[in-house]
């Protein structure tokens, strides 16, 4: 029931929550299809799905963090962050198929190929299948402990314990440090290691920067549904959601700033080691993929972004947000996909010189079609279980006004 | 409350207000009575003020654009001048328009010819410095930069009646209406 007093989730959540769950039951069982005709480019495509939703709940974790240390008005949106936060456990068992095709996606996981190679064995003390479960799963326990310890606390703020204010800013400032570290090296193990020659200092900010536009225009989906049904609508205002709207034009530009630094350093540089990575994506059909990034996900979202009208009309915010949740995922899709070839093999296992041409698998619909659905259907158990405001923030009623400060 | 005497030359009628609200309610009431001489002043910025006093959008954004855009291709022009046409220099094989390396340039000019143009534009449409303005004769306005929120109508306003704005103000429960000496 839709209860103004009490902030409770809308009602028709629990059907669009059962859709969910069917369509990643449906996207699982075309999966597990893809596993038994298609292995190899069914652990890809799972890998670039699993990506962008564990960018949405990280990205989220984040910004819970930042809005504690800031504050400001957007923190009226604090408890959809938190809910995709609480969906750190269910990404956790999403990751156990990733793990299992280690020995597709990773060529460092094969002791022969290390032992020819060089470089490989040198980076033999990081780069092995030990070691690399061992960090995997430092980062989702330190992850989870961080969502949950600011889980814990934030409801103890609802019921009125004025006194976990200001535990939840040193857990904060604590957690931006972990979640920054952690993430960076997840960058480096997950996908900068499927070509383990390539390095570059910029990858662990390019993953950052890319989770926090998945966040921001996730929640802005979420919002624009929330402040057509009771009991937003009366409560979020055009000022809130233009507070959305400029922190994801930031994003938008900090993702074009952080890419374009890496591509201009390597192609300044011109050294053997980090061309490879960029060769790739600038040939053989790839270039176009390239280049649609390059003005879909920076120049049109950017100018669209820059219109005052546009940030504060929830539903033409949404359209923006939307696509930049599509084209989050292609992005994801051209840092893994370029290293596999259209048979999906791994490029790096392959011996002598061999090269990728632009393609499409139809699991890279079905796969974010299963992490998706589940991942959203937990988002969604997770966002019904707490009010949707954060009812015990000291600064709710001031971002609750008319004129609150930002 | 000054007594309002019904001939003396004023700039206009100043009420007084506890809260933003009352100021947006009364900032509205003044429109759709027909006031167009109006302005209202608080010591917080309030977004719904904007369209209760109907106030045209300023042209700033559009001027700022204008100045990043002439600022960058001032930058790239000035580059590839510099790079390709005035002083060619063979640089590691690369060629003379090598176009990544002109992006650092191109923004810092952009970010520069924005900056300049909001900072000009600013201070050109917004009227200021202005030395004097009859609202400070108020003692009461003093308090328009801490915790009160005052609307003012002019008497330039052809629908400004000396003894009618007055008891008008009066009906919008302000803690008080003050006459704004010229």
């Amino acid at each position: 029931m839709a209860d103004v007093t009490t902030y409770a989730a809308p009602a028709d959540l629990d059907r669009l929550r059962t859709r969910a769950l069917y369509a990643g039951v449906a996207g699982l069982v075309v999966c597990g299809i893809g596993l038994v005709v298609d292995r190899d480019h069914f652990f890809r495509s799972w890998l670039t799905a699993y990506l962008l939703f564990l960018g949405i709940a990280l990205g989220s974790m984040a910004f819970v963090m930042i809005n504690h240390l800031s504050g400001g008005s957007w923190g009226v949106f604090r408890r959809v962050f938190e809910a995709s936060s609480r969906t750190l456990p269910l990404l956790a068992i999403l990751f156990l198929p990733v793990v299992l095709g280690m020995g597709t996606l990773y060529s460092w996981t094969h002791e022969d190929h290390v032992q020819a190679d060089e470089v490989l064995r040198h980076k033999a003390p990081y780069l092995n299948v030990g070691f690399f479960l061992i960090r995997a799963l430092a980062y989702f326990a330190g992850w989870i402990l961080i969502a949950w310890t600011l889980t814990r606390l934030s409801k103890r703020q609802d019921e009125g314990d004025m006194s976990v204010n200001l535990t939840l800013q040193y857990v904060s400032g604590a957690g931006i440090v972990f979640y920054a570290f952690a993430a960076t090296f997840a960058a480096i193990d997950w996908i900068m290691s499927i070509n383990p020659h390539w390095y570059s200092t910029l990858f662990g900010f390019i993953f950052i920067g890319g989770q926090g536009l998945s966040a921001l225009a996730f929640t802005i989906v979420i919002s624009a549904w929330l402040v057509r049904r009771e009991p937003m609508a009366a409560l979020l205002r055009p000022s809130h959601f233009h507070d959305l709207g400029k922190l994801s034009l930031a994003f938008v530009m900090l993702w074009a700033y952080f890419n374009f630094s890496q591509y201009m350093l390597v192609f300044a540089a011109n050294i053997v080691e980090e061309i490879p990575y960029f060769i790739a994506r600038i040939s053989h059909g790839w270039q176009f993929l390239a280049l649609f990034l390059v003005i879909f996900q920076f120049a049109v979202p950017f100018l669209l972004l820059l219109s005052r009208d546009l940030k504060r009309t929830p539903y033409r915010l949404v359209m923006v947000a939307v696509w930049l949740l599509v084209i989050r995922y292609i992005d994801l899709f051209m840092l893994v996909a370029p290293e596999f070839d259209a048979s999906g093999a791994n490029l790096h296992l392959l011996t002598g010189e061999h090269e990728s041409g632009f393609y499409v698998h139809w699991l890279d619909l079905a796969a974010p079609l299963a992490v998706g659905g589940l991942w959203f259907w937990m988002f969604l158990t997770q966002l019904a279980q707490r009010p949707l405001l954060a009812v015990g923030d000291p600064y709710l009623r001031e971002a609750l006004q008319s004129g609150g400060g930002h | 409350m000054a007594h309002v005497a019904p001939t003396a030359t004023i700039y206009g009628l100043m009420a007084e207000f506890e809260t933003p609200t009352g100021l947006v309610e009364a900032a509205e009431q003044a429109r759709l009575a027909g006031y167009r001489k109006l302005d209202a002043y608080s010591p917080i910025p309030i977004d719904e003020l904007n369209e209760a006093l109907a106030l045209r959008r300023t042209r700033l954004p559009m001027l700022v654009l204008a100045g990043g855009i002439l600022g960058g291709l001032a930058g790239y022009g000035l580059e590839y001048w510099s790079q390709a046409i005035a002083y060619p220099l063979n640089i590691g094989g690369r060629p003379l328009h090598s176009w990544p390396h002109f992006i650092p340039v191109t923004f810092e000019t952009t970010v520069l010819g924005a900056a300049l143009s909001a900072f000009v534009g600013m201070w050109a449409l917004n009227g200021l410095p202005q030395p004097y303005h009859p609202v400070f004769n108020v003692p009461e306005f003093a308090r328009a930069s801490r915790d009160r929120f005052f609307l003012v109508i002019e008497t330039a306003d052809p629908r400004f009646d000396r003894h009618g704005t007055e008891q008008f103000l009066k009906g919008l429960h302000p803690v008080g209406v003050h006459e704004v000496a010229p």
